[in-house]
């Protein structure tokens, strides 16, 4: 299951400290080992293991390879918050139209 | 749909038969009438819910016990056109007390004619609440779980 994956991967506070950079902004391995204590290799590692979840995607950017969020990650979410605020409308406009019989 | 996937956002609009001053009073010092039930997140009995109409307020849920849950900061407010408000709430419907872990919400009045008005709403920054997508795929798919609560709400039209 891809969400047991996930929180099995973002138990380990570095690999979660990984993946927030990631999210905040698309980064190669270099830089993401330049601003954290912990070596290139070990940054390998956990983007490795972030992959495997489908947690961050990776593309091609020259001779570098950059690190992002995985869409499917982020799709999940997206649904949720939609689903609410496409309820949330429905019932605000509902509540308008009560407010329009009331006044008029 | 959208493919973007840099800075996702959920944009929706709805058009409603009112003034926009009247789209926009609703909208924020009656949102109690229209906020989803059990998407409050206080813990106590609610009594009300409070849009503060100024930037640098809150919206919050007040308990009957007099408790109060902030779960969102109002960072623009003009009426009757525009509003931004942080989304202070997590993954598990929570309060998320880090505000670099918030995302946020922009609500647009236009007036379409002198009795209807559309808004648009955007939720932005959606990234930010990073880490606790695994459980929240959990949630969305859970069977008794958000889809059959939306179910339920769409028979009721």
């Amino acid at each position: 299951m891809a969400y047991q994956e996930g929180l099995t991967a973002l138990a380990d506070p570095t690999r979660r400290t990984i993946f927030e950079r990631v999210a905040r902004r698309p980064s190669a391995v270099g830089e993401l080992a330049r601003e954290l204590p912990v070596s290139r290799p070990a940054v390998s590692q956990h983007l490795r293991v972030l992959k495997a979840a489908r947690l961050v995607t990776d593309r091609s950017a020259g001779s570098r390879r950059i690190y992002q969020l995985d869409p499917e990650g982020v799709g999940a979410l997206r649904d949720y918050l939609d689903q609410f605020w496409s309820r949330a409308l429905a019932a605000y406009q509902a509540a308008v139209a009560e407010h329009q019989e009331e006044v008029s | 749909m959208s493919t973007e996937t840099t800075s996702p956002a959920i944009r929706k609009s709805v058009v409603v038969d009112a003034p926009i001053e009247r789209a926009f009073s609703v909208f924020t010092e009656d949102i109690g009438s229209w906020w989803p039930p059990e998407h409050h997140i206080i813990e106590a009995e609610l009594a009300e819910m409070v849009f503060e109409p100024r930037a640098g307020g809150y919206v919050y849920d007040r308990g009957v016990d007099g408790s109060e849950c902030r779960f969102a900061r109002v960072l623009a407010y003009e009426p009757p056109h525009r509003i931004v408000f942080s989304w202070d709430i997590d993954l598990q419907w929570k309060l998320e007390t880090d505000p670099n872990k918030t995302s946020e919400v922009e609500v647009r009045f236009v007036a379409e004619s002198p009795t209807r008005t559309r808004v648009e709403l955007e939720h932005r920054n959606l990234e930010r609440h990073g880490e606790g997508w695994p459980n929240l795929r959990d949630s969305v798919d859970s069977p008794g779980g958000w889809g059959l609560t939306l179910r339920r709400f769409a028979e009721r039209f």
